[in-house]
């Protein structure tokens, strides 16, 4: 029986999956937040069926009622979210964390049927990390002082990343992570954040071209650094956000241009420097004469997705396991497979809709630095999706970077958890500051209109 | 009164300086942002071009576990041949191990292939489909209720029991293939290919096939063995022939004493016959060596080679079936004695039947070659079609005129030439025959017949090679008319 209901269940799924993205745009393209009223509890709805759905699948498949206690507490964990989130910053953009929890509700839901052991850890860490979130946009707008400590950022940075780089475990052949009373840190993840500070720092500074000089050296330091990491993901995740950051406030486009050049050549020269790159290039371009050995990953991805179908082949009836750091780096693939492509698709249309949201809070901001770090940050994390789905998909080459919050792996959900919150709390002061200037307007205009009388 | 409008008015203009100045500001951050959402649609453009374009072949592939998986839950589907028969079925063994039984054994052979110890042809490129199942929703939850797997889907080829039956026996015991197509759709209604093995006993004779090297039986022979085309290749010179000679050839005469001889070079009409005097489509259906080397002569090789690409040497097929290349390798720098034997079709060139039945097919479709296929359609264990192929069309390889010239030319040859056996019928056939020399000692030479009927109005279209029999004209016509019979219900 359970077969027939998991079977029948991705196409309920799939429904909703698809009624919550068409939410998404519409929150997205309805200007004014009183108007959107019904979106978010419909989206919450959506939300609530997806995941209702998913574990009475992977219940049914397995016939193990434990995990029902799980998905209790996960329901519990997410309401709680939205509800604190709502309570604490009113002014909150909704739709973000909606989109947060949609998200952490894929990855609960594929973590569990994939590992339990893995779901548990996630689901902690996850809970640890929404708790820190929660109090990151009141910090970020009560510490002014975050605006003067540029060159902290960037020190930090670099000598977190140099200490992995030198006595960092080696990963899948990658340093990247490090290990402190059993905790494995990547701290390129965090890094990621005190980059996108520093950069904002320099360029609230100064935007003369001394200053672009200065900020590219710093900036390729880090990238550099993570090169000799064979931290590939993260060095060209780096490189664009800085290149973005700057393009948005020097407003040049001549940067814009020598920077992707530049960029492109840097490519070519890791090409013929680092034979890891070259596998990977060539994985990408011919991947089933490679099927053993270098092309083996992304064609166990393609024949998951492919296999899956529009549809999917139902939570628990598919073979995700079967490609290599599935939980991690294909977790798209997996996510494809089981609940299907157009599920997929909608997935990839939510952090699209998180990032335009994002970029809208940027154009609000009118203080130069807390504009550049939404803009540093909401590239960052598209530009992320695009790689692990890219990759995933065989548009670009694979570059092993996760899908935040989606993936499994403590240190990409708590950054992506802080991401979001620092966003949340850089609208919170807009719109706050908002509320004081309309006081401010109206009462200047009642002392106007009481002295023409 | 005044005042107010004026302010009001004065409002409006700095509330439309201040959006201004915004989008003036924002414009970078607006172009960022269309540009990530436009690669991100890039990404899901990409990801639905796949599940289109790509997928079915990928997910098909011998490394996708999934299809150990899809085995675990659905009984493999059965292949049904165009009538209706069963071609292939799974059957439950005593020991309740699932079986895969082929009742025509020997016959379908190589079409049909095999699915234990990898899979080969229609086992293979269907493997997917059969494992899956669109079964009802009400018969699976039967079958989960009942704890039994459920019916994976079916395949209906284009294939017709009857036909194969006279080719696979017409074939005899020779080795050789047959392949029988309809020119105005493409579809493949008979395919044989010997020597053949039973698909039932492939684990017992397994290792016996492999270490057999000399006579290949595996391979498909009809679509992957690569001849001389011998006289056949005839059709390929004359169709540029008549090209470079805008459309007329009635000028063109040749005495032929049973030999021709040129720049040394000496080229002998077959078992050295002598023809005479012959005009050009008296050449042809004589199949006259000597006049066709000097037509060859006075080719242009590049255009001999441009009309070779455009029918399909040396390119890939659209088809499914697995096949090779067929081979033109002639250039302008090659000796005259090279360009000679090539005009006849002895040089370097090797077609497969399946090619040189797509160039006949061409000239029986006004000039057009349909892509071969054997699957008709994909039924679900209860009848409802999964899926349907559509005929599309491989290339256009020659005008209408051309083709039609071809036609004069090819049933000329059975009115008057090689394939009079298949003369006085209640059908007009047209074809062309070869015997194509393959070694050193002449009297060996693969007989071929590639042809169609009716020739007014083509419907079925038969390419045969027997290997090391002898003339076309005596081994492989008497087999195209038993074909032909069988498919007119003029047997007997």
């Amino acid at each position: 029986m359970g077969h027939v209901i998991s079977d029948l269940s991705k196409y309920v799924i799939t429904v909703f999956m698809m009624l919550y993205t068409l939410e998404c745009f519409v929150a997205v393209a309805t200007k004014k937040e009183h108007e959107r009223g019904g979106v978010y509890i419909r989206q919450i709805i959506c939300m609530f069926m997806v995941h209702f759905l998913g574990f009475a699948a992977i219940c049914l498949e397995t016939e193990d009622v434990s995990y029902i206690i799980f998905y209790g507490f996960q329901q519990i964990l997410l309401f709680a979210t939205i509800a604190l989130f709502r309570v604490a910053y009113p002014e909150a953009d909704k739709l973000v964390i909606n989109n947060m929890c949609m998200l952490l509700t894929i990855s609960f839901i594929m973590l569990t049927r994939i590992s339990y052991q893995k779901s548990i850890r996630q689901f902690i860490i996850v809970t640890v990390s929404l708790i820190i979130g929660l109090f990151v946009p009141f910090l970020v707008s009560k510490l002014k002082f975050l605006k003067h400590l540029t060159w902290i950022y960037g020190m930090v940075g670099v000598f977190a990343l140099l200490v992995v780089a030198i006595l960092g475990s080696v990963t899948h052949g990658s340093k990247i992570s490090y290990t402190i009373n059993g905790f494995t840190f990547q701290p390129s993840e965090f890094v990621k954040i005190l980059f996108v500070f520093f950069i904002a720092g320099l360029l609230t500074e100064s935007k003369s071209l001394g200053q672009v000089v200065i900020s590219a050296v710093a900036a390729a330091a880090h990238v550099i650094i993570l090169v000799f990491s064979k931290d590939l993901g993260s060095a060209v995740i780096f490189f664009a956000g800085y290149l973005i950051m700057v393009f948005v406030a020097t407003k040049n486009y001549f940067y814009l241009f020598a920077g992707i050049l530049g960029g492109a050549g840097a490519s070519v020269v890791a090409y013929h420097m680092f034979s890891h790159v070259r596998t990977r290039v060539i994985a990408f371009l011919h991947p089933w004469s490679n099927i053993n050995d270098s092309g083996y990953q992304i064609t166990q991805s393609l024949f998951a997705i492919g296999t899956g179908g529009w549809f999917g082949l139902g939570i628990d009836q598919g073979d995700p396991t079967s490609i290599p750091y599935v939980e991690q780096d294909f977790i798209f693939s997996a996510v494809a497979e089981e609940m299907g492509v157009i599920f997929g698709l909608c997935l990839i249309l939510v952090c699209v809709s998180c990032f335009i949201v994002f970029m809208k809070i940027a154009m609000q901001l009118k203080e130069e630095f807390y504009r550049y770090i939404a803009v540093g940050l909401s590239t960052i994390y598209i530009f992320q999706v695009f790689l692990t789905i890219g990759g995933g998909t065989r548009f670009i080459p694979l570059t092993g970077v996760t899908l935040p919050l989606v993936s499994y792996g403590g240190s990409s959900v708590l950054t992506t958890i802080i991401m979001f919150s620092i966003i949340q709390g850089l609208y919170c002061i807009q719109s706050q500051e908002g509320k004081r200037n309309v006081r401010k307007e109206r009462r200047r205009t009642a002392e106007q209109e009481a002295g023409e009388e | 009164m005044f005042g107010k409008k004026d302010e009001e008015l004065q409002s409006r203009k700095q509330e439309k300086n201040r959006k201004k100045k915004e989008r003036v500001r924002n414009r970078e951050i607006v172009i960022v942002t269309c540009f990530f959402s436009l690669l991100m649609l890039a990404v899901m453009g990409n990801i639905v071009h796949f599940m289109v374009k790509d997928s079915e072949e990928a997910i098909n592939n011998a490394y996708n576990p999934r299809q150990e998986l899809l085995a675990t839950r659905n009984i493999r589907g059965n292949i049904y041949s165009a009538d209706g028969e069963v071609l292939a079925q799974t059957v439950k063994a005593a020991d309740g191990t699932e079986v895969r039984n082929y009742p025509y054994q020997n016959m379908f052979a190589h079409v049909v292939g095999y699915a234990t110890k990898g899979r080969t042809g229609i086992e293979a490129t269907e493997n997917m489909n059969m494992l899956n199942s669109h079964a009802s929703i009400t018969n699976k939850i039967q079958n989960e209720l009942n704890e039994e797997k459920n019916y994976g889907d079916n395949v209906i080829t284009t294939l017709d029991t009857a036909l194969q039956q006279t080719a696979y026996t017409a074939l005899g015991v020779y080795q050789g293939a047959v392949i029988v197509t309809e020119p105005s759709t493409g579809k493949v209604l008979a395919m044989v290919s010997k020597p053949d093995f039973d698909p039932n006993q492939i684990s017992e004779i397994w290792d016996d096939l492999v270490n057999d090297s000399e006579s290949s039986v595996l391979l498909n022979r009809a679509t992957q063995g690569l001849y001389p085309p011998g006289s056949t290749f005839k059709m390929i010179t004359a169709l540029e022939y008549y090209r470079e000679h805008g459309g007329d050839v009635s000028g063109y005469s040749f005495s032929c004493n049973g030999s021709f001889s040129y720049e040394g070079h000496k080229i002998r009409c077959y078992h050295g016959q002598s023809h005479g005097s012959v005009d050009f489509t008296k050449s042809f259906a004589k199949s006259c060596n000597s006049s066709f080397a000097n037509i060859g002569v006075q080719l242009s090789i590049p255009d001999l080679q441009k009309t070779c690409r455009q029918l399909l040497f040396n390119s890939d097929l659209k088809t499914e079936l697995v096949y090779k290349q067929s081979s033109f390798t002639l250039s302008e720098y090659d000796t005259s004695y090279a360009v000679m034997q090539t005009a006849i079709g002895q040089g370097q060139t090797t077609v497969t039947p399946l090619e040189l039945n797509l160039i006949t097919a061409a000239i029986a479709n006004k000039g057009k070659a349909m892509t071969p296929y054997v699957v008709d359609r994909i039924e679900s264990a209860t009848g409802a079609t999964v899926k349907k192929t559509s005929p599309q069309t491989e290339a256009v390889m020659m005008t209408e005129d051309e083709a039609y010239f071809m036609t004069g030319l090819m049933k000329e040859v059975v009115e008057s030439g090689t394939a009079s056996k298949l003369k006085g019928l209640s059908y007009t056939a047209a074809g062309k025959t070869g015997s194509a020399e393959f070694s050193e000692n002449k009297s060996d030479s693969h007989a071929w017949f590639t042809g169609f009927a009716p020739a007014e109005d083509p419907q079925i279209c038969v390419t045969i090679i027997v290997e090391s029999a002898g003339s076309g004209g005596d081994y492989a016509v008497p087999i195209a008319r038993r074909i032909f019979d069988t498919y007119f219900g003029t047997n007997d």
